[in-house]
């Protein structure tokens, strides 16, 4: 009983920091890419709330706190109030297959660096990210908004579209390691990273994941000059809050994701596992920002094609190639 | 992973399903406490302008459930298909070794059946999202 007490305890200080932690995170990437985006456009972005902007998340969670949250006239009072928590719940709980370093020991006991290590974590992933296009198509239907209705429609297509590129072009990698749970396909990764064998699998996964989190250039669900917000239009305050939480968490996800298929998760020379793989996830949301600072957004209809007439058959060809490759 | 057993369920050492459950509840009482914050502390001022639908500024005409463009319909239907598809690969891919070559040949068929149904789909128009393109 008392080393189930502590255990229960280690668990939920874990758990309280890893939740800690992404929403810290959250916070920052919101003010990287401000930053970052706003270097690239020549122009100084947040600096006024303390040093180099650094306060700004805070003042922005004040900000969202204290505004009113508006129910537009004619909204579907109980969707629109819970699609926003959809979106940020189905992005936190995607996080709780991504393993983020080598098992600690305390006290003789192993203490896993991963929330869970279920043996169906990829289509555990899937599943989340699936329900995720409930919270954007629901809100968008029931802000009783006709921009939020074009944006939630449009969000649910293209989700749906680049889900199917972005399992399947995890197939060839489920096939390299033999397991659908994250913590084995780390395992696997021990002598080489698979981004090396699976360079398509690479890049059809990122362009998936960019298209999956509805960023710059694949964010024709809220393109503001022509949708206004998109499905967030009639949002305001917290709920808005958490559909812009539910993004960059979602942001992270797939960093995170990235990292652990394709460049061996916490494996690293030198320096300890956790660093490795915070060093990684910031690369790809660097890289990520980067993108969204350079290319413009795809016209609706270039968009589908690249996800159903490129993407879609490269990632079936991949796996084939992969599977007489690795039989030979 | 191994199969998780009866007596480890509940175990707070294990990352299993338990872990998950907890976790589950934290981010719903964080996402629950947020919204009660925001209730609490938020600004509360109804009006009539301010409850009206958003378009531009111009007072908004009709309902905004409104019928929607047939391609919609069709990409969600291609996705079912192609979804449903993909959970068969996925069985296949874990065990693939085991299978060998017996089972490469009958996936490979499978896939390339998958991939006449695509370029169907593609050739009759299915894809395309300009009218222009579309058959009449």
């Amino acid at each position: 009983m008392l080393t189930w007490m502590a255990g229960f305890f280690l668990l939920m200080t874990k758990l309280g920091l890893v939740l800690g932690f992404l929403l810290f995170m959250a916070a920052y990437l919101v003010w990287v890419e401000r930053k970052f985006l706003a270097r690239l456009q020549i122009r100084y972005g947040p600096n006024r709330a303390g040093k180099y902007g650094l306060l700004q998340p805070l003042a922005d969670v004040v900000k969202m706190l204290t505004k009113e949250d508006t129910i537009p006239e004619g909204a579907d009072r109980p969707i629109f109030m819970v699609a926003p928590a959809v979106v940020a719940f189905t992005a936190f709980m995607m996080f709780a297959v991504i393993p983020f370093g080598r098992d600690l020991t305390l006290w003789g006991k192993p203490i896993p660096l991963v929330v869970t290590d279920l043996n169906i974590g990829l289509l555990f992933v899937f599943a989340m990210s699936s329900l995720g296009v409930y919270g954007v198509a629901l809100g968008g239907w029931a802000s009783n908004s006709k921009y939020g209705l074009l944006g939630g429609i449009r969000g649910a297509a293209q989700m749906i579209s680049y889900e199917l590129s972005l399992g399947l072009s995890l197939v060839p990698i489920i096939m390299l390691a033999g397991s659908f749970s994250l913590v084995d396909i780390v395992e696997a990764q021990a002598s080489y990273p698979f981004i090396l064998v699976q360079p398509l699998a690479f890049l059809i996964f990122l362009i998936s994941a960019m298209a999956e989190t509805k960023r710059i250039p694949f964010d024709l669900p809220e393109a503001e000059n022509e949708l206004i917000a998109g499905y967030h239009t009639e949002y305001s305050g917290m709920r808005f809050g958490l559909f812009f939480l539910g993004e960059y968490v979602h942001m992270q996800v797939f960093a995170g994701l990235l990292t652990v298929l394709f460049l061996g998760g916490w494996h690293g020379p030198v320096l300890p596992p956790m660093v490795w793989f915070f060093i990684k996830v910031a690369g790809i949301a660097l890289l990520m920002i980067w993108v969204r600072g350079t290319l413009p957004r795809l016209r609706y209809d270039q968009l589908m094609a690249l996800g159903w007439k490129v993407l879609l058959p490269l990632s079936l060809l991949n796996i084939m190639v992969t599977g007489a490759i690795v039989l030979i | 992973m191994e199969p998780i057993t009866d007596g480890a369920m509940l175990s707070p050492w294990e990352p299993g399903v338990f872990s998950l459950v907890l976790f589950g509840l934290l981010v719903l009482a964080f996402i629950g406490f947020q919204l009660f914050i925001a209730h609490w502390v938020g600004e509360r001022k109804e009006s009539r302008e301010k409850s009206r639908v958003y378009e531009s500024g111009v007072i908004p005409t009709g309902t905004a459930r409104l019928q929607f463009p047939v391609p919609f319909y069709m990409v969600a239907i291609f996705f079912l298909l192609f979804d449903v598809e993909g959970v068969f690969i996925f069985a296949w891919a874990v065990v693939f070794r085991d299978l060998g070559w017996t089972g490469w040949f009958q996936m490979v068929f499978f896939i390339i059946v998958l991939l006449v149904g695509l370029a169907y789909i593609w050739v009759k128009g299915g894809l395309d999202w300009r009218e222009s393109h579309r058959p009449k």
